[in-house]
């Protein structure tokens, strides 16, 4: 058994898919369409083979309160991890994102936080070692 | 103005405000980071967060809505009763 796909709940469908693959760079896996809504992954092009993010709709009215929630506390829903983050956040930033959080030296980890635009907090992270 | 002086007698209170020092305008996530990795507090998020509702209620620390999130921001004026009420010795000559 391998992870095949992970799940983020999205405002809105497109507008992730201009942030997820415009903006932070992965590239579509799948864009089926599903009735009112798309089955809509994508995948890092690091590893086209690896993990699919599931861009879903927000439709359970479970899914509203929660994400709220993370996101006022300022709480990641997953992690990307990077090689270089402070080039990555400049990058980033030029490019108009928003950060909850600047890169942060947490040990073995330095970890930043931006906002995906459709609801979510992102953490970035760069394993260090040290 | 509510208990300075019971603000800060807690040492995770004070590693709070030593944190904001360092950063202001932290989501509680980046503060509850910061305590465990930086001062191994292992307080739960609601902890901090009660922590910080007296730090709020002190004048210390403001919680500021910006969009989705919440931030919280340092504010050292109430320290400034402290050396009023007991003014600073000034060094003999």
């Amino acid at each position: 058994m391998k992870l095949q796909a992970v799940s983020i709940f999205v405002d809105d469908q497109q507008k992730a898919l201009d942030f997820y693959g415009g903006v932070l760079g992965f590239q579509t896996a799948a864009d089926v369409p599903m009735g009112e809504h798309r089955w809509l992954t994508v995948v890092s092009p690091e590893d086209p083979t690896g993990t699919q993010i599931s861009l879903e709709p927000k439709d359970h009215p479970a899914v509203v309160p929660f994400t709220d929630a993370l996101a006022a506390d300022g709480i990641p829903f997953c992690v990307f991890g990077v090689e270089d983050i402070h080039a990555e956040c400049e990058r980033l930033t030029g490019l108009g994102v928003v950060f909850t959080q600047q890169p942060t030296d947490m040990g073995p980890v330095t970890v930043a936080v931006l906002d995906d635009t459709v609801g979510n907090l992102v953490q970035l992270a760069q394993y260090t070692g040290a | 103005m509510a208990d300075v002086f019971k603000a800060i007698s807690d040492e995770t209170r004070r590693a709070i405000l030593d944190e904001l020092i360092e950063r202001d305008e932290q989501t509680l996530f980046e503060l509850c980071s910061r305590l465990a990795m930086r001062h191994a507090v292992t307080s739960s998020r609601q902890a901090v967060s009660q922590h910080l509702d007296v730090l709020e209620a002190a004048g210390l620390v403001r919680r500021e809505k910006r969009g989705r999130y919440t931030f919280h921001t340092i504010d050292t004026r109430p320290l400034a009763q402290i050396a009023e009420r007991w003014p600073i010795t000034e060094a003999p000559q």
